[in-house]
């Protein structure tokens, strides 16, 4: 802490901490606000008597009402938390067998794979999406959570693989050789040790593969067209944005609930296992 | 049963040839001790007989059978780490239960064996704690009782004592030593440290660069250093060199040099006969020296300009310069020295040590 006099600690302390959540927070507060204000407030010009756009007297659910009456935004939210799930749970399985292996095994370049792993993770998606599009019309997956599910570990394994191999390294390689001479087999040693250690690191793995794809926008929009197939992040921008019309209040209703169950896996996690997250290994 | 045996053993890490040839006959029951300086593949040796390193040549064989090949779970050995490696998410009484769950014992044996374990070592209390709720030393007792559960057959110490406070390490020794002498069981103890050798082996091998320089009972490499490496290592503070010319005057050997002319007590001179005209490096151990008095007239005496004074109150230590070689002196605490002094002493006529200058064995 800022040492001396109070009113260094007002300065240095208190008053960045003040701008910087102020910054922060105001995009979630305009969020906010705006999914409960009535569309008469949400129009009205800016030079009218009395505009207020940082407040208002008549909140009202009806965006959320519009969005789960007229949209089909139940249908999305279930397809990004189905789709977001799956892939990864996949992502994770593979993410942590494989950063064992390349950080665990002394097989000929396993230092190099693992660079490699985490350029293709470097890979911009925008480019990407070209030659899978390809793929995914080859094998008629087009339109199908299936399509996002099995191209989402495209970018969230190599981003588990590498997130696991680096907390697998920081778990000492004593504690396996020791289960081993306690009598575990290779597999038991992982099993019973180094994956019961490293959990902190794969919830961590989870919470942002769970994360990247529940916010997914571009092979979304590339791979499903038809609108009960789409998600979240696709659906409220495509039927909620009619050519230069924005429907702000659904819009920013659908925003909001659709940060919810994201926000609740991290406060969640984040409480749970914070002090994993700073690494307690060394028991 | 536990006797292991190393043969022709050599360790490759690319080109950088870690254990160099070592060759040992471990008895049953016997605590051995590796000791050397960082580097020299202690750590790899032990590895070796652990399994947990592959032998690049040689046999290692645990009663009579050739290991080579088996997992370290086949060896039928137990391994305490420097680092303890206790098992972190798991209680002190599971971290000592998971070798015996492993081998399928039943629950109501592996619950004897623990309760067993922990009452040797005092730890009865502790067997619900994790391991972070523990000091360094019971950790360490935590350690040791997750290798006697299993009554192994070998068990491997890689400087155990190493991550514990002087105090401690000193408590726990007298204690491993114990726990020996009770159990019973083959150990083999890696450490740098030459007390902890001295006081825990039945046998100590003394490594450096991978090579072994000397196997023997404390007292005998103490007494008998094969080697100047080995009298340098053993022994505190450690022994004192010189270089000498042996000549010949009035039919007795003299040893001479810049600052120092002695005349070589008889059984030093025997062995010495065929380097007359040569140079030798000539040991003695700072406790073999003594102030000279009138009471050892044969004794050879040279003279030294005291440098510095060390009180340790049971005796004193005394750095000095004699001639272009620096030397200490452990003498009685009743002596009364300043610096500066210039002082006679006399080598006890027994305790000469003489090393060959180049090949640095002893003559
Ligand atoms: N995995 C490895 N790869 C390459 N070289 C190694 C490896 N492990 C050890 N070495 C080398 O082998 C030699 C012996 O190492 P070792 O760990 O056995 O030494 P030590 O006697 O245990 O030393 P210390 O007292 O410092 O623990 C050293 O020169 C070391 O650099
Ligand atoms: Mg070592």
């Amino acid at each position: 802490m800022i040492e001396g006099a109070i009113w260094r600690k007002w300065a240095f302390f208190y008053l960045p901490m003040a701008l910087f959540l102020l910054f922060l927070l105001f995009p979630f507060y305009w969020m906010v606000i705006t999914s409960v204000r009535p569309d008469g407030e949400l129009y009205r010009p800016w030079n009218s008597v009395n505009y207020n756009p940082f407040w208002t007297w008549n909140p009202t659910w009806d965006h959320v009402r519009y969005l789960f009456e007229e949209t089909l935004f139940a249908a999305w939210l279930w397809n990004t938390m189905f789709i977001a799930l799956v892939s990864t749970a996949i992502s994770l399985v593979c993410g942590v067998f494989a950063g064992y292996a390349l950080s665990r095994l002394n097989f000929p370049f396993a230092g190099s794979l693992g660079t490699g792993i985490f350029i293709t993770y470097l890979v911009p998606q925008t480019l990407l999406f070209i030659p899978l599009a390809e793929i995914i019309r080859n094998y008629r997956l087009g339109d199908t959570p299936w399509s996002l599910i099995l191209t989402y570990p495209t970018f969230l394994i190599p981003f588990c693989t590498w997130l696991m191999m680096g907390y697998f390294k920081a778990v000492p390689k004593e504690l396996e050789e020791c289960a081993r001479i306690d009598g575990a087999s290779r597999w038991q040693a992982m099993l019973y040790i180094v994956i019961p250690v490293a959990i902190p690191g794969i919830l961590s793995a989870g919470i942002f593969a769970f994360t990247l794809s529940w916010n997914e926008f571009i092979y979304a929009l590339v791979f499903l067209s038809s609108p009960e197939q789409k998600t979240v992040p696709v659906g409220v921008t495509s039927e909620l944005i009619r050519g230069d019309v924005f429907f702000w209040g659904p819009l920013m209703a659908g925003a909001l609930l659709g940060s919810i169950p994201v926000a609740i896996a991290y406060s969640f996690f984040v409480e749970h296992y914070v002090a994993g997250l700073t690494g307690s290994v060394k028991g | 049963m536990g006797q292991v045996v190393l043969k022709g053993i050599n360790k490759f890490y690319d080109s950088v040839h870690a254990v160099k040839d070592v060759n040992l006959q471990i008895r049953d029951k016997e605590f051995v001790v590796f000791v050397g300086p960082s580097g020299c593949g202690k750590t790899t040796t032990l590895r070796m007989i652990a399994g947990l390193e592959a032998i690049s040549s040689g046999d290692i064989s645990i009663d009579g059978s050739v290991v080579n090949g088996l997992a370290p779970m086949d060896r039928d050995i137990a391994m305490v780490f420097q680092n303890y490696a206790l098992y972190p998410h798991m209680s002190v009484y599971d971290n000592m239960a998971f070798g015996l769950k492993m081998r399928k014992f039943t629950r109501p044996e592996i619950d004897r064996r623990v309760r067993d374990a922990a009452d040797i070592l005092g730890i009865g209390e502790l067997l619900k704690r994790k391991p972070r709720q523990l000091s360094g030393g019971q950790r360490q007792r935590v350690a040791l009782g997750r290798a006697i559960v299993r009554h192994p057959r070998v068990f491997l110490f890689d400087e155990p004592l190493s991550n514990l406070d002087a105090k401690l390490r000193v408590q726990m020794r007298v204690e491993l030593k114990k726990l020996h002498l009770r159990l019973g069981t083959t150990a083999i103890y890696v450490t740098h440290d030459q007390v902890e050798a001295m006081t825990l082996g039945d046998r100590v091998v003394v490594m450096k660069d991978g090579v072994v320089q000397q196997v023997g009972e404390p007292l005998e490499l103490y007494n008998r250093p094969a080697n100047k490496f080995v009298a340098g290592f053993i022994g505190s503070p450690t022994m004192n060199f010189a270089t000498v010319t042996v000549t010949e005057a009035n039919g007795s050997l003299i040893a001479e040099n810049a600052g120092l002319r002695i005349r070589l007590p008889d059984g030093t001179a025997r062995r010495l006969r065929g380097h007359i005209g040569h140079k030798v490096t000539l040991g003695v151990r700072p406790e073999d020296l003594t102030v000279a008095g009138a009471a050892d007239p044969d004794h050879p005496c040279f003279d030294a300009v005291i440098e510095v004074v060390e009180q340790l109150g049971s005796e004193i230590l005394l750095d000095m310069k004699v001639g272009q070689d620096v030397m200490v002196a452990s003498v009685e605490p009743t002596v009364r020295v300043n610096v500066r002094d210039k002082l006679r002493l006399a080598m006890r006529p027994s305790s000469l040590h003489v090393f060959d200058v180049k090949t640095e064995e002893a003559i």
